[in-house]
Parts: C-alpha cells; structure tokens; sequence
C-alpha cells in the first residue's frame, strides 16, 4: 500500500475540533480569482457552459456565472447531479439524494466550464464527465474547484483551483457556502474524508 | 430544496412490498428520488449506468402489460439487464409452488424480483424467501404501492406541491374499491402526505370498513363531486367479480361514471386520474380520458420515474 500518496501517514484527529481554515473574505477572494483566470482564457462574447455539480459545486458555479458575466463572458447555466454515475456509492455511507439534471442546453461544440466545491479523491469527477457524454460532445471541458485537498485516486486535475489544501487523507474537508448553510466558511475536521464528498 | 424536505433521511429498506408500513418521509424521500430520475427520460441517450450489471427479473403471475412494461423500462434505463418471466408456459402450469418458483428464478443470479401475483401477502412471501429485493408490482387487492406513488407524483406534479405536503388537498377514489389495490396504496400513501381522501362506490364495492383507513366512505359521487381537487376514477375489475356486485354496467355508469354533466359540478381545475386500462365509457368519458383535466398520460411518464427511483433504492440498500 505504499504507492498510495498521502494514505501511509495516518493521523489520529479523532480529538480535534473543526477548524476553520478560510473564512468569507478569503473565500470570496478565491471566487474572483477563479473568474478572472477563467475570464482570461475564455474571450468575451464567446459562449462557455458552466455547470455546477450539486450541491455545493452549483452554488460556487452560480456565483462564478454572475462574476463571469460582468466580466462579458457569454454564460450559459447547467445542473448536474452524479450520484447515479458514481462508482463507489456503497463507500460514500448514507446514499446521497438523487436530484434532477438540467443540462437543456448546446453541449456539442460548445466549451464547458465544470465547478464543484472540493476535488479529492477525482471519482466526482469521473462520474461527471461520463454524464456529460451522455449529454454530447463539448469542445473542451474545463474543471473549477475552490478548494484542492489532494488524495487524487485517478489522473483528474483541475484547471482553477481557488486553495490548495494539505490536508492528512482521513480529515474532512468542510466548504459551507451561505446559500446552503448560511455563511462561508471551509473547515479542516476529523471523522471520515468519505463523508464529506 | 430537495435535498432538505428529505432531511437526513437513509433509504435502508431492501423490499418495497406496500405503502402501509412506510413512514411520511420514506413516502417523502421516494417522491423526491422520482423527481431526480424525471429528467433522465428527457435526455438523447436516456439512460444511466447506476445499475449496471445487475439482473432485474420480472416476475408475474398474473396478467399485466403496462406495469410490466414501464418496469421493464426502467430497468433498463438504469442498465440493467432484464429477464421476463410469465407464469404461462412455465413450470407454474406444471403445479410448481410459488415459493419453488422464485427460488429457482433467484438461483440464476438475481438481483431484483418484480413480482405480480394474484393472491394478497405474494410479494411478502417471496421476500421471506429470496435473498434478492422483491418490489411487489400488485398483490391481489392487497398493495400495488408503485401506483400508489405514481399517481401522488401525478398530484404532486398537477397541483405545485413539490414540498410534499398535500394538506388541503382532497381526493376522492371512485370504483371497485373493495377488490382495489390501488385504492389502498393510494389511500396509505396520501393520508401519510397530509391530503384528505374519500373513496366512493356501490354499497357492495365501497366497504364502511375503510373508515379505519383514515378516510370518508360515501355511496354518492354526487354529493362530493363539486368540493374535491383530485378524483381517481378506478377500473371496473370485471375478472375479479365473483359474484353481480352492481345490476348492470349502464346503471353503474349512470351512478359512478365520471360523466361530462358530473365534470361540470366539480371544480374547474380538478385533475382525473385513472390507473388504466381504461373501460371508456363505463367508469370515465372518453372526452374526459382524452381531455385537458387528465393526467392519465403523465401518469404513466411518471411511473416510469417512480419505478426506477424504487429499483435504484432498494438496490443500494441491499448493497450496504
């Protein structure tokens, strides 16, 4: 098991409370960040497809449309729930709600923007870009997260990145953005990374 | 938020063998996964992997096209390989006891049985048996709970209660009460959602027995037509009549159709469900199937939605 990065250092953080390692300035600062690198890369006027995976990569994916269309990029909004394509669902503990997709929207051709809160382990990932097939042929697909933890388990890295985390494999990674939890904050805690995402 | 009318809740239960025994927020939770596998029917390539690889069985002992089909259906939607089985032509004409049956079935690799049977507590007894989940897909006139689900999305849908509350709300059941599993999925699945529900019948087919049930019984449709907001006009269940419960189908029409004359004195907006097959012009107009009120096409496009979020629950629940 040695060839698994990050896996062969574990770290009892049973005792620890939650801690908070950005708070809402920094993760709005994070935000910009992410748009304005995406904005350079992406030529206003030229349409990009910007899709939030749910739940919290949604809301980030919200924030960064408004942000992108100050910025005159052409924005179209897509939705996408990944929980049917997943392939660890029995380790993800409680079965997470299926939502519904909304992808109403030109996929083929079109550059496409994928958002999600936290990028760990990459199967979210994975699982999203199998849906998008099913959807069509995007002329790229670039990937925004806010926060990187490390503890890739498959070759998927992101474009943007907003932090990047170093944080011990079994920690949980906790981004709580107002919209859904009533303030902005990410935390570093104990119990299983698993959980989290 | 979706997400948040499910709470916190954790789908465990294998089976889904009726709607009784399910709480307000597993019925909640059921509803809510529907909505999620809405969409995938919209899709170009309309289908999911999240059941690949495994075995959906088909099993009915009794004759069905269309609950089989929409199973069938969406099974397949979810990659899932299907086996049809059919009590004709199989060893079951031999004699072979319902429990031989699905045991041999369930030894060929099985991972989900649908199961149809003309006899009440079928479902249940397969599901003491197999080790595989049993959805019980109509029990004699015991349970047929994805109807019952179906037809409360269909309501849910219609009247803009994606929250799930259905207070307010009042249905009444026209028909074959006595021999209907679908009147008792329907009358468990939306008391617990907070509606108010009236089923109506002849005397012969209307039991007072329902009462226990939680619901009004009447004998009058017109006495309650004009106050109710859903009426589910049921099917006159010729086979199973055993005896003359009602002089003759002209007198039943008569009583119990849903005429347009009767359609008038109800509220403007009130929405007709009928589980099908229909008998068009015994027991609803056939303006009135075809007609703007109807949600008997969409009842159908969301069975098809409430039976793959069924077989995708029960199967995550035995997988953990």
């Amino acid at each position: 098991m040695s060839f698994l990065p990050q896996r062969d250092l574990p770290l009892n953080l049973g005792l620890m409370p939650d801690r908070e390692v950005l708070g809402p300035d920094a993760i709005a600062g994070a935000i910009e960040e992410l748009a304005s690198a995406v904005a350079q890369e992406h030529p206003a006027g030229q349409p990009l497809n910007v899709i939030g995976i749910l739940t919290r990569g949604e809301t980030l994916a919200a924030r960064l449309r408004t942000l992108l269309a100050q910025r005159g990029v052409d924005v179209r909004r897509g939705v996408l729930d990944v929980t049917l394509y997943r392939d660890d669902l029995s380790e993800i503990g409680p079965r997470p709600m299926v939502r519904p997709t909304d992808l109403r929207l030109d996929v083929d051709g079109v550059p496409m923007l994928l958002v999600d809160d936290v990028i760990y382990t990459g199967r979210s990932i994975r699982a999203a870009l199998e849906a998008i097939t099913d959807f069509g042929r995007p002329a790229y697909i670039r990937l925004a997260v806010l926060v990187d933890r490390g503890g890739r388990e498959l070759p998927i890295h992101p474009d943007y990145a907003g932090r990047l985390l170093q944080v011990p494999w079994e920690a949980r990674v906790n981004v709580r953005l107002r919209e859904d939890d009533d303030r902005d904050s990410v935390e570093i805690g104990s119990g299983t990374a698993a959980e989290a995402k | 938020m979706t997400s948040e009318t499910a709470g916190n809740l954790t789908w465990t239960r294998p089976h889904l063998l009726g709607l009784e025994p399910l709480s307000t927020e597993e019925i909640r939770f059921l509803l809510d996964t529907a909505d999620g596998f809405r969409e995938v029917s919209t899709r170009s390539v309309k289908k999911v992997p999240a059941l690949r690889g495994r075995v959906v069985v088909n099993a009915f002992f009794e004759d069905s096209t269309r609950t089989r089909n929409s199973f069938t259906l969406a099974a397949q939607r979810l990659s899932a390989d299907v086996i049809e089985f059919g009590a004709r032509g199989s060893s079951v004409s031999k004699g072979e006891s319902l429990v031989d049956t699905v045991k041999t079935i369930e030894a060929m690799g099985v991972d989900v049985m649908v199961v149809r049977h003309a006899a009440a507590g079928a479902a249940e007894l397969v599901a003491q048996n197999v080790e595989c989940s049993v959805i019980n897909a109509g029990d004699g006139a015991h349970e047929h709970p994805t109807q019952g689900l179906l037809d409360a999305y269909t309501i849910r849908q219609r009247l803009g209660r994606a929250n799930n509350d259905f207070s307010g709300i009042h249905v009444l059941i026209v028909g074959d009460i006595a021999n209907s599993r679908v009147a008792r999925s329907n009358v468990h699945c939306l008391t617990k959602l907070g509606a108010r529900v009236t089923v109506c019948g002849p005397a012969t087919l209307c039991p007072a027995s329902f009462r226990q049930f939680g619901v009004d019984v009447t004998h009058d449709l017109d006495s309650v037509i004009d106050g109710v907001d859903v009426v589910n006009m049921l099917r006159i269940q010729f086979e199973r009549m055993k005896s003359a419960a009602f002089p003759s189908v002209r007198e039943y029409t008569q009583l119990f159709g849903l005429t347009a004359d009767r359609l008038k004195r109800a509220k403007p907006d009130v929405l007709v469900l009928h589980p099908g097959p229909m008998n068009r012009g015994v027991e609803i107009d056939s303006a009135i199937a075809d007609g703007g009120q109807s949600g008997i096409l969409q009842q159908v496009t969301n069975g098809l939605a409430v039976r793959m979020a069924v077989l995708y629950l029960v199967t995550q629940a035995r997988q953990t």
